[in-house]
């Protein structure tokens, strides 16, 4: 607001200040330091230099596993989520008279679908005995051992973030139905078929939002844990030790902070480096509207 | 909001007032292809429901009915899962972790609405030295994964002597440190103009009379947003819990249903699903009674999920 002081908005943004530089600059920095200290919390952080790093990479087992399992949990999880809300959105985005029942309907998990409440339910509807296989039963297909066997236990969870599609879902919706409707006319027109106006008017116009929900998503998937850690504990095999937990069993039960700090550390990393990527292609499929490329 | 794609040959074709042969062929393929529509969306949609309602009816069940079929109706109903499961195995009841919920919910959803309201009209309405280096720290710590900050954070509450008590759970929420909600508040104000807010300062209205009598009845929206998906997230979170509270007596229903399952008999499945609809139970209704905040705000700020 002009003719104030210009330092007026100091007062209004002062507890993000203080909160960020307490609850999130200082821990940034910390957790940065902790990662070269051999630290179990009774003495002091004792200095290693990159012992906790070379470990990591090249004695650790675990970590190993972990990290492919980590990798191979986003891979796999993120596109399915995806594509798929963005399916029922795009099915969704008609002159449908039901669509705010059915939008709600889809959402319902989203709301849900983190709570320690829905992983046990995962747990019984995937057990071996449990709702999925006797539904399987009907139409005549052999149970499935979803968590005995390494090979299922992993897409079991993934299983369970898609079925959370809904979130995504919503903000692809809005972004669908902001589109210009004058350029699915004149599209019309010059005798487009409604795969081509999807794919060469609809999907371009949308590109910011399926780099918001890519980011986001991806972000949120590298950090899963309440899934892994409720229904199968990591198991079997440690086929779904996803990083998020092997660092909270070294920082929380064997306490030992500085090796969890490396492990959080490699594992911000990741997302980071692949978050700087999406950022630097999206100069390439990203179109936003004013820009000169079509 | 409701509009969706118009199929514009279509609509051309209504317009030439007599039913050509081409409208006839544009209305048949129009009805097919809704109709094909709703038959996708409801099976999509039934499959996708069908767990909760199955949860909620096997919570109604015998144990020994649980795993005997697919269908969701319990036969012999029975309240044993919800009487037993209430009690549970230690020296308190659901009620206590109910109320342990309540005493983190409140201060949080609270101290989130009230400090991001007003570092969102920082950051909206004023100019200010360094504002385009904090604003992109808003940013950044929205991309943040908490991981990377969460061993030091605990160091940090350990050393303060707040751990086992609910302050490590909403205090940094309460100082606007869910950059997602100041981000969302944030993109609101913007759309909204200045007009009135102007014409209040030149009444006379300081800059804060001006927040609370202008800005906050316009914001409202977007603020009950705010608070319902922090209601829901902290009825969600288990994590935090998990590290900051150690003794029974402070558990939230997140713990406490972690607890029935490692303490619960092997057999006494109903208990526990008992208790996982009890837990559900808030956000569901409060999902239903307040779901246009949750689809505007979604659809604004763009929501994990």
């Amino acid at each position: 607001m002009g003719g104030d002081n210009k330092y007026l908005g100091y007062i209004y943004i002062a507890p993000y200040v203080a909160g960020l530089l307490i609850f999130t600059a200082f821990p940034f920095i910390a957790s940065f330091y902790l990662s070269f200290t051999d630290y179990d919390l009774l003495s002091t952080p004792k200095w290693v230099g990159l012992e906790n790093y070379q470990k990591l990479f090249t004695r650790d087992r675990t970590f190993e596993r972990s990290l492919s399992v980590t990798l191979i949990y986003v891979f796999m999880t993120v596109p399915i989520k995806l594509a798929f809300a963005l399916l029922i959105a795009v099915i969704l985005n008609y002159r449908l008279k039901a669509i705010n029942l059915f939008r709600t309907a889809y959402y319902v998990p989203s709301i849900l679908g983190g709570s320690i409440a829905i992983a046990v339910l995962w747990r019984y509807i995937f057990a071996e005995s449990g709702l999925v296989n006797m539904l399987l039963g009907v139409f005549g297909i052999e149970p499935i051992n979803w968590f005995g066997d390494p090979q299922n236990a992993l897409f079991t969870i993934t299983l369970l973030r898609c079925w959370q599609f809904g979130s995504a879902m919503v903000i692809f919706l809005a972004a669908l139905q902001s589109v210009d409707k004058s350029l699915y006319e004149a599209a019309a027109i010059d005798g487009a078929s409604q795969w081509q106006i999807f794919r060469h008017i609809t999907l371009p116009l949308i590109t910011p939002v399926i780099f918001f929900n890519l980011i986001m998503q991806t972000v949120q998937a590298f950090q899963e844990f309440n899934g892994p850690y409720i229904i199968t504990e990591g198991g079997p095999l440690k086929s779904t030790y996803l990083l998020p937990l092997y660092i909270y069993d070294k920082a929380f039960k064997s306490f030992d902070m500085g090796y969890a700090s490396a492990i959080a550390w490699v594992l911000f990393v990741i997302i980071m480096v692949l978050t700087l990527v999406a950022f630097w292609s999206s100069k390439k499929w990203v179109y936003y509207a004013g820009d000169k490329r079509s | 909001m409701t509009t969706s794609i118009d199929f514009p040959a279509a609509k051309h074709a209504e317009r030439t007032a007599k039913a050509s042969p081409l409208e006839i062929k544009l209305r048949r393929k129009r009805m097919i292809s809704s109709m094909i529509r709703y038959t996708v969306l409801t099976v999509v949609g039934l499959i996708m429901l069908y767990p909760l309602i199955w949860l909620i009816g096997a919570s109604f069940k015998t144990n020994s009915e649980i795993f005997a079929s697919p269908s969701f109706w319990p036969e012999n109903p029975t309240l044993s899962g919800y009487i037993n499961g209430w009690e549970t195995s230690t020296p308190y009841t659901f009620a206590r972790f109910f109320w342990n919920t309540f005493l983190i919910i409140t201060p949080k959803v609270i101290g989130t609405a009230i400090s991001c309201t007003l570092v969102a009209y920082g950051f909206a309405r004023f100019d200010f030295p360094g504002k385009r280096i904090l604003f992109a720290t808003v940013i950044a710590t929205l991309l943040l994964p908490n991981v990377v900050t969460r061993i030091p954070q605990y160091l940090l509450f350990r050393d303060i002597g707040w751990l086992d008590s609910f302050l490590p759970l909403w205090v940094p929420s309460a100082m606007a440190g869910d950059a997602f909600f100041v981000f969302m508040l944030i993109q609101f104000l913007r759309a909204i103009p200045r007009d009135m807010e102007e014409a209040a300062r030149v009444d006379g209205a300081n800059t804060f009379q001006t927040l609370i009598y202008i800005v906050v009845p316009m914001l409202m929206p977007a603020i009950i947003s705010v608070c319902l998906f922090q209601f829901m997230w902290t009825m969600n979170d288990f994590l935090g819990p998990l590290i900051y509270i150690s003794s029974v007596e402070n558990y939230p229903v997140s713990l406490a249903l972690k607890l029935s399952i490692d303490t619960t008999e092997a057999f006494d499945w109903n208990q526990i699903l008992a208790m996982s609809v009890l837990t559900l139970a808030p956000s569901l209704i409060v999902f239903f009674l307040a779901q246009k905040y949750f689809i505007e705000g979604i659809s604004t700020g763009g929501v994990k999920g």
